[in-house]
């Protein structure tokens, strides 16, 4: 697939609004919090509307076109004023740069605001590197590192090589690539707990893979994903430490990882 | 065929437990993947001809009449016959009344998936036919009354030592002793048992790959030379296909055919590619005395100027299934009738029906692969939400998942409200998950913690430590009240 990639354009001082998402709102704050950083230290200007939820997609991949179409036209009235929309996940970018704009094409009013937010929708570690022309990231880490590249932000987006990039970017990242990074570690949404035992089987395959790798910490830029492979490693006993990239990124990985007792 | 669709998820936790059948699976991962993408990345230009193929089939699908028209016009010219069937029953009537005109009782067939689709052995045999599958794999379940589990690789779910179980149940006139320890016997024996098949032959059936409009002309392609023998050495031969494997030229198959092999098997062509055009004329050395070509549609002209339309270009490569992880995991007869994995989980609603078949749609967790490596850039994720859009028009899925989907898009479409609730709900959450006996009886979440663990939020929401830095730092940016 040919994904063109953007040349970096002058990027200082324009306005960005971020796309939480609902998992990174609720789950992993740390996560929204490591965005802000790298966002601002790349000299943007960065607001979070407050009218912001969910982009839609389980109603989306439910059938539910009703409440996906409302939900995408609460995202497109809080954004469309930005510059750039951005958002720590591939999954929900996916959504509103892929599919709002056919999501909404037979509604005159909101067919080209939708073609416009999808326009300037990004996952934020594809934007720091395509838009924003980010060569390295502030950051320091100790460890061996292993990278899940999920579904969305892969087949949808084309993101492959930009989160090797900036991981490259940081002292101390030991990157040992896992067999088939890129395939699916069985979360899908809904497809988890409506499939638990097809899901437990794929993402079985894919927890081996990663323990193959030998790594001690496990890295990816969807929550859905990392809140799957972290339940199961868990399950398993293993001390493989989950976290969001932008947490290595942004100099954050110290709390604790995904799914370990948290004191905030 | 009986449909077993509506217990998908019953027939898939029994594969999940077969031991036999996940060693057999393994070899779908293992044979299939690391192959195309060998051959894939050998030819610069595949990317171009993926999208010249779509093309190709999406003209041919927006002027299906007039190809088919074109195509019936020169199997006549050359002394064949085109039989149109609206439905699967039809078909084998059809089937049926050209092997009683001719008084045949033995029949050889090569692989052909419309033959499941119209359930063509069972209906033969009623009125007494002797039908013999001469694809290995396909002679292989029938011996052990099974369906196909695999469009290009059917009995990919059998392992040798059951074939070689098989065969010794089934192969009674040889010698108890022999040895079939190695892959190499097994084939041997089933080529010596199949010829002898094909001399005694009265119709040959195979299917098509390809119907070329311009030369009236049917292709098949295969590994075994079976499909050869099949249509060559019986005095009739019967071509099955479906309506949408007409393509215009044989200049358009050159490109078919190299996308074909490259993403079904990794080859760059098959071992046999085998054009056939009308009977056995006088100067001919060997050919059937008859041709005649079945044409069926069930249900597929229905599907033209749909949303699922594009689910025509097709042309069974298997590559969608052999990249699904779903598949992977739980093998083709999980999906409960005659195409599984992804493009069986599109095509199974359009031709049995959304009510039937309402699992398949939603057996996947869209990952794309599929997709990514359909030579027709059939986009199979979208068409699949499509299924579940009709099914959530219809209230065909469960009643607690539309619940549960309306009470969260209830809070998600109020985003005050939505915000107030989940900094308590976060709270609560925080405290449960790590409560795992708990968290197993919770509607839901049980099918999560089934298998793993809740990782627990980690307290408070982002909006409300946004609000608090903003209102610590003075600031009013946003919208952050």
């Amino acid at each position: 697939m040919n994904f063109a990639s953007p040349t970096p354009k002058d990027t200082k001082g324009k306005r960005v609004g971020l796309f939480v998402t609902c998992l990174v709102d609720l789950f992993r704050p740390t996560v929204g919090f490591a965005a802000v950083k790298l966002l601002e230290d790349a000299g943007f200007e960065l607001e979070v509307p407050r009218d912001q939820t969910c982009c839609g997609q389980p109603a989306y991949n439910s059938g539910d076109k009703d409440d996906a179409k409302a939900l995408a036209k609460q995202v497109i009235k809080a954004f469309e004023g930005y510059d750039y929309i951005v958002a720590p996940s591939g999954s929900c970018t996916g959504m509103i740069r892929k599919h709002y704009p056919s999501l909404l094409a037979d509604e005159p009013e909101w067919a080209d605001r939708a073609v416009a937010v999808a326009g300037k929708t990004y996952e934020l570690v594809s934007f720091l590197v395509d838009i924003a022309g980010i060569e390295k990231v502030s950051s320091h880490f100790t460890g061996t590192v292993t990278y899940h590249d999920s579904c969305s932000g892969l087949r949808e987006l084309g993101i492959k090589d930009q989160p090797r990039k900036l991981l490259a970017s940081v002292p101390g990242v030991d990157l040992k690539e896992m067999k088939d990074s890129d395939v699916c570690c069985g979360f899908g949404g809904t497809f988890s707990v409506k499939y638990p035992d097809i899901s437990n089987a794929i993402v079985s395959k894919k927890t081996k893979t990663i323990t193959d790798a030998g790594a001690g910490t496990l890295l990816a830029g969807d929550m859905g994903c990392l809140m799957n492979m972290a339940g199961k490693l868990k399950r398993d006993g293993s001390a493989i430490q989950v976290r969001h990239i932008a947490e290595v990124l942004a100099d954050m990985a110290d709390g604790p990882a995904i799914g370990e007792k948290s004191g905030r | 065929m009986e449909i077993t669709s509506p217990d998908f998820k019953k027939n898939a936790s029994e594969a999940l437990a077969d031991t036999t059948l996940q060693r057999a699976l393994k070899n779908v991962e293992l044979g299939f993947i690391g192959k195309r993408q060998d051959a894939v990345d050998a030819l610069p230009e595949f990317e171009a001809l993926r999208d010249l193929g779509r093309d190709i089939k999406t003209h041919c699908l927006k002027h299906l009449d007039v190809y088919l028209d074109e195509y019936e016009k020169k199997v006549t010219a050359s002394g064949g016959h085109v039989h149109w069937a609206e439905t699967a029953q039809d078909a084998c009537e059809i089937v049926r009344d050209i092997c009683r005109s001719v008084g045949a009782r033995t029949m050889t067939k090569g692989k052909s998936m419309i033959s499941e689709e119209m359930q063509l052995n069972a209906f033969l045999e009623k009125d007494g036919m002797e039908v013999t599958e001469t694809d290995l794999g396909e002679y292989i379940i029938q011996l052990r009354g099974e369906h196909p589990s695999h469009i290009i690789a059917p009995a990919v779910h059998v392992t040798k030592e059951q074939v070689e179980a098989d065969f010794r149940r089934a192969h009674t006139q040889l010698d108890p002793n022999r040895n079939l320890d190695d892959p190499v016997s097994l084939l041997g024996e089933a080529r010596a048992v199949l010829r002898e098949k094909y001399f005694a032959a009265d119709v040959g059936i195979t299917g098509a790959n390809f119907l070329v409009a311009e030369s009236g002309s049917s292709v098949i392609v295969t590994n075994e030379g079976n499909g050869d023998l099949t249509q060559t050495l019986s005095r009739v031969h019967i071509v099955l296909a479906s309506i949408e494997k007409v393509i215009p030229t044989l200049n358009d198959l050159d490109v078919f055919l190299r996308l074909l092999a490259r993403s079904a098997t990794g080859q760059e062509q098959s071992v046999y590619t085998t054009i056939s055009t009308g009977p056995r004329r006088a100067e001919d050395p060997d050919g059937p005395e008859q041709y005649h070509v079945v044409l069926l549609d069930n249900g597929r002209s229905e599907m033209l100027g749909t949303d699922f339309e594009e689910m025509l270009r097709c042309i069974r490569c298997g590559a969608c299934i052999n990249h699904c992880p779903v598949y992977h995991a739980v093998g083709g007869h999980s999906y409960g009738w005659v195409y599984p994995g992804p493009m069986g989980s599109v095509l199974t609603p359009s031709l049995i029906g959304v009510d039937k078949a309402g699992h398949l749609p939603n057996a996947s967790t869209l990952c794309g692969r599929c997709e990514s490596v359909c030579p027709m850039r059939i986009p199979l994720p979208k068409m699949l939400r499509h299924w579940r859009e009709r099914e959530y028009e219809r209230h065909l899925n469960p009643t607690p998942q539309r619940w549960g989907l309306k009470g969260w898009a209830y809070f998600a479409r109020r985003p005050r409200l939505y915000h107030q609730t989940m900094r308590f709900g976060m709270r609560l959450m925080k405290y449960l998950a790590p409560q795992t006996a708990l968290m197993r009886r919770l509607p839901a979440a049980g099918g999560w913690t089934k298998h793993r663990e809740f990782p627990a939020p980690e307290g408070k929401t982002f909006q409300q430590l946004w609000a608090e830095r903003q209102a610590s730092n003075g600031q009013t940016k946003g919208d952050a009240a």
